[in-house]
Protein backbone atom coordinates (compact mmCIF):
# COMPACT_ATOMS: atom_id res chain seq x y z
CA UNK A 1 0.00 0.00 0.00
CA UNK A 2 1.02 3.40 -0.59
CA UNK A 3 1.99 5.75 2.44
CA UNK A 4 -0.33 8.16 3.29
CA UNK A 5 0.67 11.57 2.79
CA UNK A 6 0.79 13.64 5.43
CA UNK A 7 1.15 17.89 5.76
CA UNK A 8 0.92 20.55 8.70
CA UNK A 9 0.92 24.19 8.78
CA UNK A 10 0.59 26.60 11.43
CA UNK A 11 -1.18 30.14 11.42
CA UNK A 12 -1.33 32.39 14.03
CA UNK A 13 0.29 30.52 17.07
CA UNK A 14 2.84 30.42 19.36
CA UNK A 15 4.96 27.22 18.06
CA UNK A 16 3.66 24.98 20.69
CA UNK A 17 2.01 22.61 18.66
CA UNK A 18 5.07 22.24 16.59
CA UNK A 19 6.70 21.19 19.61
CA UNK A 20 3.79 19.18 20.45
CA UNK A 21 4.53 16.97 17.56
CA UNK A 22 8.17 16.96 18.11
CA UNK A 23 8.03 15.81 21.70
CA UNK A 24 6.44 12.86 20.58
CA UNK A 25 10.03 11.79 20.16
CA UNK A 26 11.18 8.77 19.00
CA UNK A 27 7.22 7.82 17.82
CA UNK A 28 7.37 10.36 14.84
CA UNK A 29 9.37 7.84 13.57
CA UNK A 30 6.60 5.14 14.07
CA UNK A 31 4.51 8.28 11.86
CA UNK A 32 7.61 8.08 9.09
CA UNK A 33 7.13 4.71 8.49
CA UNK A 34 3.53 4.77 7.79
CA UNK A 35 3.62 8.66 6.15
CA UNK A 36 4.92 11.06 3.95
CA UNK A 37 5.15 14.70 5.14
CA UNK A 38 4.41 16.45 1.93
CA UNK A 39 4.26 19.72 3.44
CA UNK A 40 5.70 20.84 7.04
CA UNK A 41 7.27 24.90 7.02
CA UNK A 42 8.55 24.58 10.43
CA UNK A 43 10.75 21.53 9.80
CA UNK A 44 11.11 20.63 6.35
CA UNK A 45 11.78 23.20 3.41
CA UNK A 46 9.25 22.56 1.21
CA UNK A 47 7.15 26.31 -0.57
CA UNK A 48 3.82 26.91 -0.89
CA UNK A 49 4.64 26.46 -4.92
CA UNK A 50 5.40 22.82 -3.62
CA UNK A 51 1.14 22.65 -2.90
CA UNK A 52 0.27 24.46 -5.15
CA UNK A 53 1.63 22.25 -7.95
CA UNK A 54 -0.38 18.72 -5.68
CA UNK A 55 -3.40 17.60 -7.46
CA UNK A 56 -6.06 18.60 -5.56
CA UNK A 57 -6.72 16.02 -2.91
CA UNK A 58 -3.30 14.72 -3.08
CA UNK A 59 -2.57 15.25 0.96
CA UNK A 60 -4.06 12.53 2.64
CA UNK A 61 -4.38 14.75 6.51
CA UNK A 62 -3.95 17.86 6.76
CA UNK A 63 -2.78 19.16 10.45
CA UNK A 64 -3.44 22.76 10.99
CA UNK A 65 -2.68 25.13 13.64
CA UNK A 66 -2.98 28.50 15.22
CA UNK A 67 -6.11 30.55 14.61
CA UNK A 68 -6.93 32.51 11.42
CA UNK A 69 -5.39 36.56 12.07
CA UNK A 70 -4.08 37.61 8.92
CA UNK A 71 -5.39 37.16 5.27
CA UNK A 72 -1.94 34.78 4.49
CA UNK A 73 -3.74 32.32 6.94
CA UNK A 74 -6.96 32.17 5.32
CA UNK A 75 -5.42 31.90 1.83
CA UNK A 76 -2.96 28.95 3.14
CA UNK A 77 -6.01 27.35 4.91
CA UNK A 78 -8.55 27.54 1.80
CA UNK A 79 -5.26 25.97 -0.61
CA UNK A 80 -4.81 23.20 2.38
CA UNK A 81 -7.91 22.57 2.22
CA UNK A 82 -8.22 21.86 -1.65
CA UNK A 83 -5.31 19.86 -1.82
CA UNK A 84 -6.40 17.76 1.26
CA UNK A 85 -8.93 14.70 1.72
CA UNK A 86 -9.04 15.50 5.48
CA UNK A 87 -7.94 18.15 7.67
CA UNK A 88 -7.67 18.10 11.11
CA UNK A 89 -7.66 21.49 13.40
CA UNK A 90 -5.02 20.65 15.71
CA UNK A 91 -4.50 22.90 19.59
CA UNK A 92 -6.68 25.41 20.99
CA UNK A 93 -6.50 28.23 18.36
CA UNK A 94 -7.59 26.34 15.41
CA UNK A 95 -10.08 24.66 17.21
CA UNK A 96 -11.28 28.01 19.21
CA UNK A 97 -9.54 30.94 18.27
CA UNK A 98 -6.79 30.47 21.51
CA UNK A 99 -5.21 32.91 23.28
CA UNK A 100 -4.61 34.62 20.09
CA UNK A 101 -8.42 35.06 20.21
CA UNK A 102 -8.33 37.12 23.09
CA UNK A 103 -7.26 40.00 20.55
CA UNK A 104 -10.76 40.25 20.01
CA UNK A 105 -11.44 42.53 22.58
CA UNK A 106 -9.54 45.38 20.54
CA UNK A 107 -9.61 45.46 16.52
CA UNK A 108 -7.22 46.02 14.31
CA UNK A 109 -7.24 50.24 14.88
CA UNK A 110 -6.81 49.88 18.66
CA UNK A 111 -3.94 47.15 18.29
CA UNK A 112 -1.67 49.32 15.76
CA UNK A 113 -2.38 52.33 17.87
CA UNK A 114 -1.22 50.41 21.07
CA UNK A 115 1.73 48.19 19.51
CA UNK A 116 3.50 51.23 17.04
CA UNK A 117 2.51 54.28 18.85
CA UNK A 118 1.35 54.24 22.50
CA UNK A 119 3.72 51.05 23.97
CA UNK A 120 5.97 52.67 26.94
CA UNK A 121 8.66 50.53 24.63
CA UNK A 122 7.88 52.27 21.55
CA UNK A 123 10.15 55.03 19.68
CA UNK A 124 8.12 55.83 16.69
CA UNK A 125 8.51 59.60 15.85
CA UNK A 126 7.49 59.09 12.03
CA UNK A 127 4.60 57.66 13.29
CA UNK A 128 5.33 54.08 10.76
CA UNK A 129 2.85 51.94 10.58
CA UNK A 130 3.51 48.89 8.97
CA UNK A 131 1.82 48.86 5.09
CA UNK A 132 0.64 45.92 3.41
CA UNK A 133 2.33 47.22 -0.26
CA UNK A 134 5.43 49.14 -0.30
CA UNK A 135 7.46 50.41 -3.25
CA UNK A 136 11.43 49.63 -3.24
CA UNK A 137 13.77 49.74 -5.73
CA UNK A 138 11.77 49.74 -8.15
CA UNK A 139 9.64 46.80 -6.47
CA UNK A 140 6.61 46.32 -5.30
CA UNK A 141 6.76 44.16 -1.53
CA UNK A 142 3.21 43.09 -0.12
CA UNK A 143 2.46 42.03 3.30
CA UNK A 144 -0.65 40.05 4.32
CA UNK A 145 -3.29 42.36 5.86
CA UNK A 146 -3.97 42.26 10.02
CA UNK A 147 -7.94 41.50 10.40
CA UNK A 148 -9.74 42.91 13.23
CA UNK A 149 -11.12 39.52 14.52
CA UNK A 150 -9.44 36.43 14.55
CA UNK A 151 -11.14 33.59 13.47
CA UNK A 152 -10.92 29.83 14.50
CA UNK A 153 -10.20 27.07 11.30
CA UNK A 154 -13.75 25.93 11.51
CA UNK A 155 -15.07 29.45 10.83
CA UNK A 156 -12.78 30.08 7.31
CA UNK A 157 -12.58 26.16 6.16
CA UNK A 158 -14.43 22.88 6.65
CA UNK A 159 -12.83 20.80 9.43
CA UNK A 160 -13.01 16.93 9.77
CA UNK A 161 -12.22 16.43 13.46
CA UNK A 162 -10.34 18.60 15.94
CA UNK A 163 -7.63 18.04 17.93
CA UNK A 164 -7.85 20.21 21.42
CA UNK A 165 -5.45 21.45 24.00
CA UNK A 166 -2.27 24.21 24.33
CA UNK A 167 -0.82 22.30 23.19
CA UNK A 168 -2.35 18.67 22.70
CA UNK A 169 -0.63 16.22 25.03
CA UNK A 170 1.64 13.40 23.02
CA UNK A 171 -0.94 11.00 24.49
CA UNK A 172 -4.04 12.15 22.65
CA UNK A 173 -2.20 13.50 19.57
CA UNK A 174 -0.67 9.54 19.53
CA UNK A 175 -4.29 8.17 20.27
CA UNK A 176 -5.77 10.33 17.20
CA UNK A 177 -2.77 9.30 15.01
CA UNK A 178 -3.69 5.76 15.33
CA UNK A 179 -7.34 6.19 14.95
CA UNK A 180 -6.80 7.89 11.40
CA UNK A 181 -4.34 5.11 10.49
CA UNK A 182 -6.34 2.40 12.04
CA UNK A 183 -9.76 4.05 10.31
CA UNK A 184 -11.67 4.01 13.98
CA UNK A 185 -12.85 7.44 13.56
CA UNK A 186 -15.87 8.36 15.02
CA UNK A 187 -18.23 11.31 13.51
CA UNK A 188 -17.28 13.39 11.69
CA UNK A 189 -16.92 17.24 13.24
CA UNK A 190 -15.85 15.40 16.54
CA UNK A 191 -13.27 16.56 18.90
CA UNK A 192 -10.69 13.59 19.37
CA UNK A 193 -10.84 13.75 23.18
CA UNK A 194 -12.88 12.74 26.14
CA UNK A 195 -16.42 13.19 26.32
CA UNK A 196 -16.85 13.70 30.13
CA UNK A 197 -15.43 16.94 31.81
CA UNK A 198 -12.02 17.38 33.47
CA UNK A 199 -13.61 16.70 36.77
CA UNK A 200 -13.90 13.34 35.77
CA UNK A 201 -10.67 12.23 35.75
CA UNK A 202 -9.21 14.63 37.75
CA UNK A 203 -6.93 12.96 40.66
CA UNK A 204 -8.31 15.36 43.70
CA UNK A 205 -11.97 15.05 42.53
CA UNK A 206 -12.66 12.42 45.64
CA UNK A 207 -10.97 15.37 47.98
CA UNK A 208 -13.91 17.55 46.26
CA UNK A 209 -17.15 18.12 49.32
CA UNK A 210 -20.96 16.95 47.97
CA UNK A 211 -21.01 20.82 47.96
CA UNK A 212 -18.44 23.42 46.92
CA UNK A 213 -19.16 27.10 48.14
CA UNK A 214 -16.81 30.28 48.16
CA UNK A 215 -16.65 33.11 50.19
CA UNK A 216 -14.13 34.95 48.38
CA UNK A 217 -11.84 33.87 45.10
CA UNK A 218 -8.09 34.09 44.84
CA UNK A 219 -5.47 34.12 41.96
CA UNK A 220 -2.72 31.61 42.07
CA UNK A 221 -0.39 34.10 43.25
CA UNK A 222 -2.58 34.91 46.47
CA UNK A 223 -2.48 31.41 48.05
CA UNK A 224 -0.49 28.77 48.88
CA UNK A 225 -1.90 25.76 47.49
CA UNK A 226 -2.90 22.34 48.92
CA UNK A 227 -2.01 19.82 46.14
CA UNK A 228 -3.94 16.75 47.98
CA UNK A 229 -7.17 18.84 48.07
CA UNK A 230 -9.81 20.30 44.92
CA UNK A 231 -8.35 23.32 44.28
CA UNK A 232 -12.16 24.51 43.68
CA UNK A 233 -12.86 24.39 47.31
CA UNK A 234 -9.40 26.45 48.15
CA UNK A 235 -11.02 29.03 46.46
CA UNK A 236 -9.53 28.94 43.13
CA UNK A 237 -10.74 29.28 39.58
CA UNK A 238 -10.57 25.97 38.00
CA UNK A 239 -12.34 25.43 34.76
CA UNK A 240 -12.39 21.63 35.19
CA UNK A 241 -16.36 21.23 35.32
CA UNK A 242 -17.02 22.90 31.99
CA UNK A 243 -13.80 21.88 30.24
CA UNK A 244 -13.17 18.60 28.36
CA UNK A 245 -11.17 15.87 29.59
CA UNK A 246 -8.65 13.90 28.12
CA UNK A 247 -5.55 15.81 29.28
CA UNK A 248 -4.68 13.26 32.01
CA UNK A 249 -5.26 16.41 34.05
CA UNK A 250 -1.70 17.15 33.48
CA UNK A 251 -2.02 20.94 34.81
CA UNK A 252 -4.14 19.44 37.88
CA UNK A 253 -1.19 17.33 38.61
CA UNK A 254 1.29 19.51 37.72
CA UNK A 255 -0.14 21.57 40.56
CA UNK A 256 -2.04 24.93 38.63
CA UNK A 257 -5.71 25.12 38.23
CA UNK A 258 -7.69 23.71 34.93
CA UNK A 259 -7.93 27.25 32.27
CA UNK A 260 -10.12 25.56 30.06
CA UNK A 261 -7.52 24.97 27.08
CA UNK A 262 -9.11 21.58 25.39
CA UNK A 263 -12.15 23.85 25.34
CA UNK A 264 -16.43 23.24 26.30
CA UNK A 265 -18.02 19.62 25.76
CA UNK A 266 -20.16 19.11 22.87
CA UNK A 267 -23.12 20.14 24.35
CA UNK A 268 -21.98 23.35 25.26
CA UNK A 269 -22.20 26.17 23.15
CA UNK A 270 -20.03 28.61 24.56
CA UNK A 271 -17.88 27.83 27.19
CA UNK A 272 -17.03 31.17 29.13
CA UNK A 273 -20.67 31.72 29.92
CA UNK A 274 -20.98 28.21 30.98
CA UNK A 275 -18.19 28.89 33.55
CA UNK A 276 -19.09 32.29 34.57
CA UNK A 277 -22.58 30.34 35.47
CA UNK A 278 -20.78 27.77 36.76
CA UNK A 279 -18.83 29.55 39.38
CA UNK A 280 -21.71 32.19 40.47
CA UNK A 281 -23.75 29.04 41.48
CA UNK A 282 -21.27 28.29 44.39
CA UNK A 283 -20.21 31.65 45.79
CA UNK A 284 -21.87 31.27 49.08
CA UNK A 285 -23.35 35.14 49.60
CA UNK A 286 -27.37 36.19 49.15
CA UNK A 287 -26.23 39.64 49.70
CA UNK A 288 -25.68 41.90 46.82
CA UNK A 289 -23.08 43.48 48.33
CA UNK A 290 -20.79 40.35 49.09
CA UNK A 291 -21.55 38.63 46.48
CA UNK A 292 -20.34 41.91 44.19
CA UNK A 293 -17.03 41.32 46.24
CA UNK A 294 -16.70 38.33 45.46
CA UNK A 295 -17.26 38.73 41.87
CA UNK A 296 -15.10 41.80 41.92
CA UNK A 297 -12.44 39.40 42.84
CA UNK A 298 -12.51 38.20 39.10
CA UNK A 299 -10.21 40.65 37.95
CA UNK A 300 -10.55 39.80 34.06
CA UNK A 301 -13.63 37.84 33.61
CA UNK A 302 -13.45 37.73 30.39
CA UNK A 303 -9.65 36.59 30.01
CA UNK A 304 -10.21 33.81 32.53
CA UNK A 305 -13.15 32.01 31.43
CA UNK A 306 -12.70 32.75 27.70
CA UNK A 307 -9.03 32.36 27.82
CA UNK A 308 -8.89 30.15 24.81
CA UNK A 309 -12.34 30.23 22.83
CA UNK A 310 -13.62 34.00 22.79
CA UNK A 311 -13.61 33.83 18.92
CA UNK A 312 -15.82 30.55 19.20
CA UNK A 313 -18.22 32.41 21.83
CA UNK A 314 -21.99 33.57 20.70
CA UNK A 315 -20.63 37.13 20.51
CA UNK A 316 -17.42 35.95 19.06
CA UNK A 317 -15.47 39.44 19.97
CA UNK A 318 -16.29 42.71 21.78
CA UNK A 319 -18.74 44.66 20.21
CA UNK A 320 -16.91 48.00 19.05
CA UNK A 321 -16.99 50.03 15.90
CA UNK A 322 -14.65 49.75 12.88
CA UNK A 323 -13.39 53.45 11.72
CA UNK A 324 -13.19 52.84 7.66
CA UNK A 325 -10.77 55.52 6.23
CA UNK B 1 -37.31 59.44 10.33
CA UNK B 2 -39.24 57.65 13.03
CA UNK B 3 -38.25 57.12 16.64
CA UNK B 4 -35.93 54.40 16.83
CA UNK B 5 -38.12 51.23 18.31
CA UNK B 6 -36.26 48.39 20.64
CA UNK B 7 -36.58 44.73 20.53
CA UNK B 8 -36.40 43.70 24.36
CA UNK B 9 -36.89 40.46 25.40
CA UNK B 10 -37.99 39.78 28.71
CA UNK B 11 -37.66 36.19 30.64
CA UNK B 12 -40.34 36.28 33.19
CA UNK B 13 -40.37 33.38 35.74
CA UNK B 14 -43.72 31.89 35.87
CA UNK B 15 -44.55 31.91 39.44
CA UNK B 16 -44.20 35.84 39.79
CA UNK B 17 -43.16 38.06 37.55
CA UNK B 18 -45.13 36.15 34.71
CA UNK B 19 -48.58 37.17 36.89
CA UNK B 20 -47.17 40.54 36.98
CA UNK B 21 -46.67 40.90 33.83
CA UNK B 22 -50.60 39.40 33.34
CA UNK B 23 -51.84 41.90 36.08
CA UNK B 24 -50.17 45.21 34.50
CA UNK B 25 -52.19 43.63 31.34
CA UNK B 26 -55.42 42.66 33.01
CA UNK B 27 -55.20 46.01 34.86
CA UNK B 28 -54.91 47.74 31.67
CA UNK B 29 -51.74 49.60 32.54
CA UNK B 30 -49.91 51.57 30.10
CA UNK B 31 -46.34 49.78 29.48
CA UNK B 32 -44.33 50.46 25.71
CA UNK B 33 -45.03 47.72 23.06
CA UNK B 34 -41.74 46.88 22.79
CA UNK B 35 -41.07 44.22 24.95
CA UNK B 36 -41.49 40.47 24.15
CA UNK B 37 -41.82 38.08 26.74
CA UNK B 38 -40.53 34.49 27.51
CA UNK B 39 -41.76 32.88 30.34
CA UNK B 40 -39.26 30.12 32.25
CA UNK B 41 -39.97 28.51 35.53
CA UNK B 42 -37.45 30.53 36.85
CA UNK B 43 -35.22 33.49 36.45
CA UNK B 44 -32.47 31.29 37.36
CA UNK B 45 -33.48 29.25 34.11
CA UNK B 46 -32.22 32.25 32.33
CA UNK B 47 -28.40 31.42 31.29
CA UNK B 48 -26.03 33.44 30.24
CA UNK B 49 -26.19 32.13 26.57
CA UNK B 50 -29.56 32.12 26.58
CA UNK B 51 -29.10 35.99 26.84
CA UNK B 52 -26.07 36.23 25.36
CA UNK B 53 -28.15 34.52 22.23
CA UNK B 54 -30.88 36.76 22.83
CA UNK B 55 -28.54 39.99 21.91
CA UNK B 56 -26.56 38.05 19.21
CA UNK B 57 -29.92 37.56 17.54
CA UNK B 58 -31.39 40.73 17.39
CA UNK B 59 -32.66 41.82 20.74
CA UNK B 60 -31.77 45.45 21.41
CA UNK B 61 -31.84 44.99 25.69
CA UNK B 62 -32.59 42.24 27.64
CA UNK B 63 -34.70 41.66 31.04
CA UNK B 64 -34.55 38.98 33.35
CA UNK B 65 -37.43 39.68 36.10
CA UNK B 66 -37.72 36.96 39.10
CA UNK B 67 -39.30 37.00 42.45
CA UNK B 68 -37.99 39.10 45.07
CA UNK B 69 -35.53 37.28 47.10
CA UNK B 70 -36.93 35.25 49.88
CA UNK B 71 -39.96 34.56 47.76
CA UNK B 72 -38.19 32.13 45.20
CA UNK B 73 -40.75 29.03 44.45
CA UNK B 74 -38.01 26.76 44.62
CA UNK B 75 -36.48 28.12 47.68
CA UNK B 76 -32.98 29.68 46.53
CA UNK B 77 -33.52 30.15 42.20
CA UNK B 78 -33.65 34.11 42.68
CA UNK B 79 -30.46 33.90 44.59
CA UNK B 80 -28.48 32.09 41.72
CA UNK B 81 -29.75 34.37 39.12
CA UNK B 82 -28.53 37.41 41.46
CA UNK B 83 -24.95 36.41 41.75
CA UNK B 84 -24.86 35.89 37.73
CA UNK B 85 -26.32 38.58 37.30
CA UNK B 86 -23.39 40.39 39.27
CA UNK B 87 -20.66 38.89 37.10
CA UNK B 88 -22.70 39.00 33.67
CA UNK B 89 -22.84 42.75 34.10
CA UNK B 90 -19.03 42.95 34.32
CA UNK B 91 -18.39 40.68 31.29
CA UNK B 92 -20.73 42.71 29.36
CA UNK B 93 -18.59 45.86 29.62
CA UNK B 94 -15.84 43.81 28.67
CA UNK B 95 -17.91 43.01 25.72
CA UNK B 96 -18.81 46.38 25.18
CA UNK B 97 -22.80 46.06 25.91
CA UNK B 98 -22.99 47.74 28.67
CA UNK B 99 -26.27 48.24 29.70
CA UNK B 100 -27.94 46.20 27.49
CA UNK B 101 -29.19 43.94 30.67
CA UNK B 102 -31.27 44.77 33.63
CA UNK B 103 -32.27 42.37 36.21
CA UNK B 104 -35.72 43.53 37.96
CA UNK B 105 -37.62 41.38 40.78
CA UNK B 106 -41.42 41.73 40.22
CA UNK B 107 -43.90 40.05 42.24
CA UNK B 108 -47.25 38.71 41.49
CA UNK B 109 -48.79 41.77 42.54
CA UNK B 110 -46.71 43.97 41.11
CA UNK B 111 -48.32 44.78 37.87
CA UNK B 112 -47.66 48.46 38.51
CA UNK B 113 -43.83 48.32 39.22
CA UNK B 114 -43.56 45.69 35.97
CA UNK B 115 -44.90 48.96 33.99
CA UNK B 116 -42.74 51.42 35.52
CA UNK B 117 -39.74 49.15 34.94
CA UNK B 118 -40.85 48.62 31.35
CA UNK B 119 -41.09 52.51 30.39
CA UNK B 120 -37.46 52.61 32.15
CA UNK B 121 -36.34 49.94 30.46
CA UNK B 122 -36.70 50.85 27.00
CA UNK B 123 -36.28 54.49 27.50
CA UNK B 124 -32.70 54.01 28.61
CA UNK B 125 -32.20 50.95 25.74
CA UNK B 126 -33.50 54.25 22.85
CA UNK B 127 -30.70 55.97 25.03
CA UNK B 128 -28.33 53.55 23.71
CA UNK B 129 -29.50 53.05 20.60
CA UNK B 130 -29.83 50.03 18.05
CA UNK B 131 -27.15 47.68 19.19
CA UNK B 132 -25.44 46.67 15.98
CA UNK B 133 -23.43 43.50 16.82
CA UNK B 134 -20.37 44.05 15.14
CA UNK B 135 -18.23 40.60 13.69
CA UNK B 136 -16.28 42.64 11.06
CA UNK B 137 -13.43 40.91 9.89
CA UNK B 138 -11.59 42.57 7.71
Amino acid sequence: MAKAKIALYWCASCGGCEEAIVDLAEKILDVVDKADIVFWPVALDFKKSDVENYPDKYIDVCFINGAIRFSEHEEMAKLLRRKSKMVIAFGSCSHLGGIPGLANLWNKETIFRYVYHEAPTVVNKEGIEPQEKVKEDGMELELPSFWNTVRALDQVIEVDYYIPGCAPTPKIIEDAINAIFTGQLPEKGSVLASQQALCAECPLNETKPEKITLTEIKRVHQIILDHEKCYLTQGVLCLGPVTRGGCDSLCIKGGMPCTGCFGPLDQTIDQGARAASFITSIIEYEDEELIEKVVNDIVDPIGWFYRYSLPKSILKRRNMEVKKK
Amino acid sequence: MSEFQPKIVVFACNWCSYAGIDLAGSSRLEYPPNLSVVRVMCSSRVSIEMILKALERGADGVLVTGCHPGDCHYITGNYNTLRRYHLLRKMLEDLGLNGRVRLEWISASEGERFAQVAKEFVEEIKKLGPLIIREEVV
